[in-house]
Order: structure tokens, then sequence, then C-alpha cells
């Protein structure tokens, strides 16, 4: 978990860490190089957090992405890849500004997923701790052995491909 | 590749789906254990445990092995390995996505810079 230390001897290349931490929840963590309210603004807004959700890389296109983000509001997120369009969405259960938000991802049909995110702001950086709690072992077993990121639907597999062949050619590169 | 996953899923939950195949599943995660092992265990006739452990090595959940006159079944490896491979392409991909974050946060900070120090009071 305490991998900061790398992220000072390399302050452009931040070190992501993904760990399976029960059965039901994988975390991810992060140090971004900027105040916390700068960061907490673009998971927050809209039209900030669209700009990098979706890395350019994956060949998805976000075609809409609404965001009220207060207790009880809701967000739609719509993808279209090749042929197909993908929705997310969901409810934000809590909302603190700078500091956590909690949302539910509804999509799946394994029950709802509750994503936390923490944001920890130390000496200028801000460290984010996503967490995702599955509603069962069932749920994120069937999201490995599906193939899928983060209980995301079907067209998910089209996403494993691409993934698959974009990792051979970094390996070449 | 999608319809290899889509037979290998299909087979995983079948396998899963039978309350004594799921406990020989436990049972080898805590040792591996020999067909009349797991048949006297369970209550059951060798065929009929061998019929199991048959539908769970076809899943890829356990492997087995003959030694003389023994077959040794244990855990197999495949799902640990897929969920490997899974846990790294999420890495992946949360690892791109922070990447774009970080360019959003640099223009934010420079946007804050240009506007002047306002928001600091």
């Amino acid at each position: 978990m305490d991998e900061r230390t790398e992220s000072e001897a390399t302050p452009t290349k931040n070190r992501t860490a993904v760990e399976r931490k029960s059965e039901r929840e994988l975390v991810v963590t992060r140090t971004v190089d900027a105040h916390v309210r700068l960061v907490f603004e673009a998971w927050t807004k809209a039209e900030l957090f669209r700009r990098w959700w979706v890395p350019k890389s994956y060949g998805l296109t976000l075609l809409s992405c609404e965001m009220d983000v207060r207790v009880g509001g809701r967000y739609r997120l719509v993808f279209s890849h090749q042929a197909s369009t993908m929705e997310f969405f969901g409810t934000y259960l809590e909302v603190t500004p700078n500091s956590r938000l909690v949302w539910t991802n509804e999509e799946g049909d394994n029950g709802k997923t509750v994503t936390t995110v923490t944001f920890d702001e130390n000496s200028g950086k801000t460290l984010l701790v996503v967490h995702d709690l599955y509603p069962s072992k069932e749920a994120l077993a069937s999201a490995v052995a599906s193939g899928s990121t983060g209980g995301m639907p079907e067209t998910l597999d089209q996403l494993d491909e691409l993934l698959v062949s974009l990792r051979s050619s970094s390996v070449t590169k | 590749m999608v319809q290899y996953c889509q037979t290998h899923f299909d087979a995983s939950f079948g396998a899963l789906s039978d309350a004594t195949r799921r406990g020989v599943l436990e049972q080898l995660g805590r040792a591996d254990a020999s067909i009349t092992a797991l048949a006297e265990k369970f209550h059951m006739t060798l065929t009929g445990m061998k019929k199991h452990v048959g539908v769970l090595e076809q899943a890829g959940l356990v492997t087995t092995e003959k030694v003389g006159r023994v077959r040794t079944c244990k855990l197999g490896l495949r799902e640990l390995q897929e969920e490997a491979a899974w846990i790294e392409r999420y890495r992946q991909l949360w690892g791109a996505r922070f990447d774009e974050l970080d360019k959003v946060v640099e223009e934010l900070k420079r946007k804050e810079k240009v506007d002047g120090r306002k928001n600091r009071k």
C-alpha cells in the first residue's frame, strides 16, 4: 500500500496499485500531484470527469455524461464502442467535498456494487483510494470470469480483446 | 476468444451449481486429496465422485494426477491465473484513466495560477 516513496522519486509517473482486499472488495490507489480541491473538482464536474474517465487509448466514445453530484443525485454515462452502446448509471450516496464520494453502480444484474472514493491531501499531493464493494463474492467472481472491468456488461468482452491487443502492441514497442 | 470465454464461463458455472462439487473445491482448498478419500468424505461411490471430479476438471477448476494406483486431485490454476490477468488489466485501465486525470488536473492548476490567487481567501 505504501508505495508513495516511489512517486517522489519519479514525480511525473505516479503508480497505480490494485489490490483485491477480500472476496467482495477491490481497491485501487493512486497519488495525484495536486491539491485535493482540484482533484475533487475533476471527479465531480461532468465536463472535467468526461475528459479522463474513458482513457483515449481504449477506443470508446463517451456519448453523454450526466452527473448530479449530491446525496441522492443520479449519474448516467453512455458509451459507444464500434456498433454497440453501453450505459452505466447509479446514485450518489455520500458527497463530502474534498474528502469522500460514494456511489452505486446499478447497471449489473448481480446487484449493486458500491464505489467509495476517498481524497486525502498530504503535502500538496492527493492520495486517491477507490474502493469497490461487490454485492457478493459471486458477483466479483463473475466479473473476473467474464473478463469485465468493474462489473460492466457483456460488451466488455470486446474491450478485453482490445486490451489484449493494446498490451501486445505495447510489448513489441 | 469471446466464444472461448463464454464456454469457459458456462463450464465454471455448471461446475459450481452443485453442492457436492462446491464442497469438493472447499476440501481441496485445504489439502489435495485422492478420489477415494473424497468419495468417503462425501459418502459417495467412487464412480459418483469420479463424475464430479471430471466436471470440475473440465471447467479447469481441478487438476488430477495419477501416481501409482492413486489419482490425486488439487485445485486448478486457471482460476488464479485468470484472476491475476484480470487484475492486471484492471490496473492498466485505472493507470490510463489516472494519466488522463493528471492532464485535467494540470490544466486546472495552470488556470488557477492565471486567475491569480483569488481562491486562496
